[in-house]
């Protein structure tokens, strides 16, 4: 574990709020998304996909589709036969159904043609011949034994037996024993609570650009979070080598996880392939809602002990989230994370993975946890109602601190959750008076942050400006923060440092940009790269004086003679190091690849006032406040804008967006218009209190904070709904109706 | 299909295209004219990144036809720069880190811009109600809104 990197020190740069290099262009209409990629020649790709939500496909004649003016390339599920295994092969299933529909808006064929409307009209001419099969789209339902199988062969070893085929994992977390610990409680409260599937919602439609050459070499440009996955991937399903397929990731409009895998990729390319021509394919917003991710739905039972004086005996709880017709671990990450933010001597969780005729889930910032932290921090607050105790209070006298034993296993090195706690109890916010049919609610949030692989290289330009190329797409505003913590090691303004996110081919491997990591991990080799390049620019200097290497060191973007024995010379500037760097011994760059560890846990507490209008159930935020430990905040704007943005998906989650599936198992809502995210005028100010408990992983103490801001608000709205109205609601969204229902029946 | 003949003024300078009857005023901005800082977020008016001026009237250009431009006045976020000055909502979005990913923004920044020059002293809450229709999944709009109110009163300062 790497956990002794950190340092402290004073900064110049870090902590302070320059203008971000890409806002120029994102202001002025210059930056170019997913959709805005041209080629010559270029062909437009559209996609046809399923109306069932179950079906078998028996043939598909695209005969007279292939045979349209304008037609230059038709692909279905046969073109992807050869799929290995794992999830690659789940993947390109996902993107290509082979011989089963799965889902509403499964995609059945594809075709290229040199327009839009005579790509529309071939779409029309493909006879695709189904056999509608039973479907199941609701947890319950697909649990039971004799539900319809959604996708047979997955069920893994851990699954007990008696359950349908489409229960597909079982994990297990915890320790300690469950039953003395209960026994120990002066109250045990057990409940079952519920939460809707819901989108990332990003305003960038999914879109790509594949250009596939006739020896079998190929270039991708498409809107990611992860292009050297996209590469992994997309090699394995066209049978090429990785170095052959090159990708460039373009800015990128909003992500929040669904980006971090392929929809319509893969079918490009093989579209491409089979035109000899570049295909572009963008996914409309209907196909956007009906075939990439949303997140899992759950259904979770929660049961907590706690005695007269809020101290938890015993937590456990059972979950079950169902997110498509694909296996995946997310429910085990909400199986993890549940309880994590609590010191206790007994936890158990469980989690269930259920298969349902839905599309293939997708990670969804924190993917897991908010539900899961939901239903904990509901059955908390009910707890403290019942006992008459401070929700806060018990919190800290619960609350996981430095050598706590997690509930999922590790223990805790420096965490600032008590720190958030006592922030939020020193708060206005947390004091300040209500109104009628206002209340109040708090939660707790939680995200284990990961590293991973990443690759950097840093180049002292021969003016002594500074050039970072990192893999990454910038999703958060990382360019920013990543040419900040250069300029800082390097002791140079910020404007001399520009950071480019480059193609696969430009660059070693970087993971996805996922986890919250990219601050954290491709900070940390940017900050290696930098000090890479320092020993090379104190070398070079020592050259120039002619003195020893050791006896130079780095200063305010200066080389300086240092010891007893350097000399007397004048500091020599970065600029001119390099102005006479052909002379000794040619460029001077810096590097660092690593695959990051010590990550470093970020907890943050939500505090959120509301008010329900009794006659129509609808409900106002108020005043919402957030407190998240960021270990250091590199840029601040851009750690406030992770949290707020964060909190106000959770707020929609909470209150307005849900996937809702008719009987005939067809989504009803796949628009902006009826999946409702939160509009400006839905909400207030979104105040921000950032705390710094340095990561002792990171150089300068950095966590992550892209996804813990999303955990909160889901119970924190839902405990302050409660106590608006004197009653409990166990299921999100809380839309108006079912609000005015928990009212009247009380 | 025969396509028309359409003359219109965009951002100031006289244009001429070809399109298709059913072509939308976003596919000839985006398509044709490579004028792509107006995006496609949902193709049926309910996100606001395709907004542009059509007569000085806030439009989604999604929802208006190409051949509708015919005789028209339209400006798009490319226009509202003025040769390297920006103008100072985009000046305020950046200072103030009102943007993200960045894709609703120009959208955001023609509708505010429409917002300031009907009502130049608007209060949060008319902001807020104004750009109900442009969405942002990234920043929770604080920072967008406190830019809008920012620009304003620096125009208001200039006036």
């Amino acid at each position: 574990m790497a956990l002794d990197e950190y340092e402290k020190r004073d900064f110049q740069v870090i902590g302070s709020r320059p203008v971000r290099p890409d806002g120029i262009d994102k202001v002025t209409g210059r930056a170019l998304y997913g959709a805005d990629a041209v080629l010559p020649g270029m062909l437009v790709g559209k996609v046809l996909r399923s109306p069932h939500p179950h079906a078998r496909i028996r043939s598909i004649d695209t005969r007279a589709a292939a045979a349209l003016n304008g037609v230059r390339a038709v692909v279905t599920g046969a073109d992807f036969g050869e799929i290995r295994k794992g999830e690659t092969r789940n993947v390109a299933e996902n993107a290509m159904a082979f011989d089963h529909a799965l889902y509403d808006g499964h995609a059945v064929a594809a075709v290229a043609a040199t327009s839009e409307a005579v790509a529309r009209e071939a779409l029309k001419l493909i006879e695709v011949d189904y056999e509608v099969l039973p479907h199941v789209t609701e947890i319950a339902a697909a649990m039971a034994p004799g539900a319809p199988v959604v996708h047979a062969g997955f069920v893994e070893d851990s699954v007990p037996d008696g359950f349908s085929e489409n229960v597909t994992a079982r994990h297990e977390f915890g320790h300690g024993d469950l039953e003395a610990g209960f026994a120990r409680a002066d109250k045990v409260i057990a409940r079952t609570l519920k939460t809707a599937a819901t989108h990332q919602g990003y305003i960038e439609p999914n879109a790509c650009l594949a250009s596939m050459g006739p020896d079998g070499r190929g270039d991708l440009w498409c809107c990611t979070q992860g292009h050297y996955f996209v590469r992994q991937l997309c090699a394995e399903i066209m049978g090429i080598e990785e170095s052959r397929l090159r990708v460039t990731a373009s800015e990128i409009g909003g992500g929040f996880g669904g980006k971090t895998t392929v929809f319509v990729e893969p079918v490009a390319l093989m579209l491409s392939k089979k035109a000899g021509a570049p295909v572009k394919l963008v996914m409309s917003r209907n196909e956007v809602f009906r075939a990439s991710g949303p997140t899992v739905s759950s259904e979770i039972d929660v049961k907590i002990g706690m005695t007269r004086d809020g101290r938890i005996t015993a937590a456990e709880a059972e979950l079950r989230y169902q997110g498509g017709a694909f296996p995946n671990i997310t429910v085990m990450f909400g199986a993890m994370a549940a309880f994590a933010a609590y010191d206790l001597g007994a936890v158990r969780t469980v989690g269930y993975n259920v298969l349902t005729n839905r599309p293939k889930q997708a990670a969804y910032r924190a993917p897991g946890a908010p539900m899961a932290i939901y239903a904990v921090e509901s059955v908390v607050n009910e707890l403290c109602e019942e006992l008459g105790l401070d929700p806060l209070e018990v919190r800290l006298k619960n609350a996981a601190r430095k050598g706590t034993k997690s509930s999922y296993g590790p223990t805790f090195n420096d965490i600032g959750l008590v720190a958030t706690l006592e922030a939020a109890q020193a708060h206005p916010h947390y004091r300040a008076p209500l109104g009628p049919n206002q209340g109040r609610g708090l939660s707790c949030g939680f995200w284990f942050n990961f590293g991973g692989n990443t690759s950097v290289s840093l180049s002292v330009d021969m003016d002594g400006s500074v050039s970072v190329t990192e893999g990454n797409p910038d999703i958060g505003g990382s360019r920013a923060s990543i040419a900040m913590m250069a300029a800082e090691e390097l002791g140079i303004p910020f404007e001399r440092v520009r950071a480019i996110v480059a193609d696969t081919a430009s660059l070693g491997h970087n993971d996805v940009t996922d986890g919250s990591r990219v601050t954290f991990a491709v900070g940390l080799a940017t900050i290696k790269a930098a000090r890479a390049a320092k020993k090379e620019l104190c070398k070079r200097a020592a050259m120039m004086w002619g003195i020893d290497e050791e006896a130079v060191t780095w200063e305010n973007g200066c080389a300086k003679p240092s010891g007893p024995n350097a000399g007397s010379f004048e500091p020599l500037p970065i600029e001119k190091i390099a102005r006479k760097s052909p002379r000794t011994g040619g460029p001077i760059a810096g590097h660092h690849e690593v695959n990051a560890e010590g990550a470093g846990v970020s907890f943050g507490v939500h505090l959120c006032d509301v008010e329900v209008d009794p006659e129509t159930g609808h409900t106002k935020i108020l005043r919402y406040t957030i407190f998240q430990d960021a270990g250091k905040a590199i840029h601040p704007d851009y750690v406030e804008g992770q949290m707020q943005g964060g909190a106000v998906q959770g707020i929609g989650w909470a209150l307005n967006e849900e996937y809702i599936y008719g009987k005939d198992g067809r989504l009803q809502n796949p628009g902006f218009l009826d999946y409702r995210i939160p509009v400006a005028s839905d909400l207030p100010d979104i105040d921000t209190v950032i705390l710094e408990i340095p990561n002792p992983g990171h150089p300068y103490g950095v966590r992550g904070v892209g996804e813990t801001g999303i955990v909160p608000p889901l119970a924190a709205v839902s405990n302050a709904v409660s106590h608006a109205i004197g009653t409990r609601l166990y299921e999100l969204p809380m839309s108006p109706p079912k609000i005015l229902k928990a009212i009247r029946e009380g | 299909m025969s396509k028309t003949h359409v003359t219109t003024t965009i951002n100031g300078t006289r244009t001429e295209f070809l399109c298709e009857a059913n072509e939308t005023l976003l596919t000839v901005l985006r398509d044709r004219l490579h004028l792509t800082g107006a995006k496609e977020g949902c193709g049926s008016g309910d996100c606001g990144a395709c907004s542009v001026t059509l007569n000085g009237r806030l439009v989604a250009s999604c929802l208006v036809l190409g051949v509708e431009a015919e005789g028209a006045e339209i400006t798009t976020v490319e226009g509202m720069a003025e040769g390297g000055e920006l103008h100072p909502l985009q000046q305020k979005f950046l200072d103030l880190a009102a943007l993200q990913c960045g894709v609703c923004t120009p959208g955001i920044l023609v509708a505010a811009k429409a917002l300031l020059e009907k009502n130049p002293d608007p209060s949060e809450q008319e902001v807020r109600y104004w750009l109900a229709g442009n969405l942002c999944r990234c920043t929770g709009y604080d920072k967008i809104i406190k830019a809008v109110l920012a620009a304003a009163a620096d125009l208001r300062g200039a006036a």
